[in-house]
C-alpha cells in the first residue's frame, strides 16, 4: 500500500509544526470549499500547485494521487456540461452543453485539485505518529485519537494477514469468478480477516493492560512552535482571507 | 463511495459535520478503554477488508460491508468508519477535511441502523435466520448509504441529479453481492468465534 512515502523529505512543509500543518488544512480546505467563482479557483489550485511544489515531493509519487483523484471527477466532468440549464454554448451529439454546465465542471475540478494539493502540501507531509500527536494537543478527543493512531498501527500488520489468506486461497486452487462459490469464499476470507483482527485487538489489550494502560494517551513527542511555523501560520491565514476577498470581488465576471 | 471535495454547498457540509459529530459523540460514549485496541483492529481489518476486489462480471467492485461493521460494533461504527475515511484522506487525499463530515453519515448512518435491526436476529440462536437476516440488512445497508449519497448529490442541484441516480443504479448489483458476502461472513463467524458477535451487546 503506499502510505507514507511523501513523509519523508526535508523541505520547510516537512519540518513545520504539524499542529500548524493540521490547522491550515482544515482552514484552507474550508476556505477553499466556499469559493464560488472561477478566478479566486484558479488562484487557489495555482497555490496549492506552489504549496506542493515548495514540499519538494517525488514527482511520480504526488502524481500518481492527483491521477486518481481525477479519475473519480471524470463522472462528473462528463454529465455536469449536459445537465446544468442555461445557456447553450455547443451541441455535442445533439445534445446541448450550457455554459453554466462547463462553468460549474471547472469549478468542481478546481476546487478538487486545490484542497487535495493542499491535502498533499500540509498533511502527507507529515507521519501519521506526528499528525496523531498534533491531534491530541489539539484537543481533539482522546479516544478518537487513540482509534485513529491504532487503526492506522495495525492496518499493515492485518494487511500482511489477508495476503496470507489469499495465498492460502489460492494454493488450493481458488480463482475468482462471477460466482457464488467465490462470493461465499470471499466471504469467509472476510471473516477469517475480522476474527484475526479481533483476536489481535484482545492480546494487544491484555498486553496494554501489563503495562498499565488505563485508557490515557500519552503524549511523548512534544512540538514546539517555532517564530518559522508562526510565519508560516499567518501566511496561510492571510492567504485565505485574500482568497475570499478576492472571490467577492470576481465572481460575476465569467458568463453571468 | 464517497463524495468528493469541490461538489457541495456550504450548508450541507456543515450540516454533514453536525450529524456526524452527533454520532461520534455516540459512539464514542459506549467505547470505554477496555474496548478501544478492539475497535482499532476490527476498524483496521474493515479498512483492508475494502480493498478485496469482488468479480461482477466483466468488471469488479470493492466490498464497503457498513451493515457487517455495524452488526459487529454497533455505535462504534461511526468513529470506525469516520477513522477508516480520514485515513483515506490523509493517506491518499481520497475525500478531504470539509466532506468527512457527510462521507461519514451517508456510511455511518444506515451502518449503526443495521447492527439494531439484525440484533434480535442474532440473538434468537436459530443459525438459519441470523445468516439471512444480516445477509438481507447487509444489503439494505448498502443500499441505504447509496440513497443517502445520491439524495445529498441531488440536494447539491439540479445538475446533479442525473449523477445522483446512476450511483443508486450501479449500487444495485453491489448491494446484492455485499448481502451475499455479510451473511457469508456472519455464518463463518458463528462457526468459528461466536464471541465476536456477541462482544456488541
Amino acid at each position: 500500500m503506499t502510505c507514507e512515502r511523501l513523509a519523508a523529505g526535508t523541505s520547510t512543509l516537512h519540518t513545520t509544526d504539524p499542529r500548524v500543518k493540521l490547522c491550515l488544512a482544515f482552514i484552507l480546505s474550508v476556505t477553499i470549499a466556499l469559493l464560488e467563482g472561477c478566478p479566486a479557483q484558479f488562484a487557489a489550485l495555482a497555490a496549492g500547485f506552489l504549496l506542493v511544489c515548495w514540499a519538494r515531493l517525488p514527482v511520480r509519487e504526488t502524481a500518481g494521487r492527483l491521477v486518481a483523484i481525477n479519475f473519480f471527477l471524470f463522472l462528473v466532468a462528463a454529465v455536469v456540461p449536459f445537465t446544468t440549464p442555461g445557456v447553450t454554448a455547443f451541441s455535442f451529439l445533439s445534445l446541448p452543453v450550457t455554459w453554466q454546465g462547463i462553468e460549474l465542471a471547472l469549478s468542481v475540478w478546481l476546487k478538487c485539485n486545490a484542497i487535495a494539493a493542499v491535502n498533499i502540501a500540509f498533511l502527507a507531509t507529515s507521519t501519521i505518529f506526528s499528525l496523531a500527536h498534533a491531534l491530541a494537543h489539539l484537543k481533539v478527543p482522546s479516544k478518537l485519537v487513540q482509534l485513529f493512531f491504532f487503526s492506522w498501527r495495525y492496518i499493515h500488520i492485518l494487511e500482511e494477514e489477508l495476503g496470507r489468506i489469499r495465498t492460502a486461497a489460492s494454493l488450493r486452487g481458488f480463482r475468482p469468478s462471477t460466482s457464488l462459490h467465490t462470493y461465499r469464499t470471499l466471504a469467509w476470507m472476510t471473516g477469517a480477516l475480522l476474527i484475526k483482527g479481533f483476536e489481535r485487538g484482545e492480546r494487544v489489550y491484555m498486553a496494554m493492560r501489563c503495562r498499565g494502560f488505563n485508557g490515557t494517551f500519552w503524549l511523548l513527542s512534544h512540538f514546539h512552535f517555532h517564530a518559522r511555523d508562526g510565519v508560516i501560520a499567518a501566511a496561510g491565514i492571510v492567504a485565505s482571507l485574500a482568497l475570499l476577498i478576492m472571490d467577492n470581488r470576481t465572481r460575476c465576471i465569467l458568463f453571468n | 463511495m464517497h463524495i468528493s471535495e469541490g461538489i457541495l454547498s456550504a450548508p450541507l457540509l456543515a450540516a454533514g459535520w453536525a450529524a456526524t459529530a452527533g454520532g461520534l459523540a455516540a459512539g464514542l460514549k459506549r467505547m470505554n478503554a477496555e474496548k478501544i485496541p478492539e475497535t482499532a483492529l476490527l476498524t483496521a481489518a474493515f479498512f483492508v477488508a475494502s480493498l478485496i476486489h469482488v468479480p461482477i462480471g466483466p468488471s469488479n467492485a470493492h466490498l464497503a460491508l457498513n451493515g457487517l461493521a455495524g452488526i459487529l460494533l454497533g455505535w462504534s461504527a461511526f468513529p470506525a468508519i469516520f477513522t477508516a475515511l480520514m485515513l483515506q484522506a490523509v493517506l491518499f487525499q481520497f475525500g478531504g477535511i470539509t466532506t468527512l463530515g457527510v462521507n461519514t453519515f451517508n456510511m455511518a448512518m444506515p451502518a449503526v441502523a443495521a447492527g439494531y435491526i439484525a440484533a434480535p436476529f442474532l440473538r434468537s440462536g436459530r443459525k438459519s435466520i441470523a445468516v439471512a437476516c444480516s445477509g438481507i440488512t447487509g444489503a439494505m445497508s448498502l443500499l441505504a448509504s447509496a440513497f443517502l449519497v445520491a439524495l445529498t448529490l441531488a440536494l447539491a442541484g439540479e445538475s446533479f441529479s442525473s449523477i445522483a441516480g446512476m450511483i443508486f443504479i450501479a449500487h444495485l448489483p453491489v448491494a446484492a453481492i455485499e448481502g451475499v458476502v455479510t451473511g457469508g461472513a456472519v455464518s463463518f463467524i458463528l462457526k468459528t468465534k461466536p464471541d465476536l458477535l456477541k462482544r456488541r451487546a
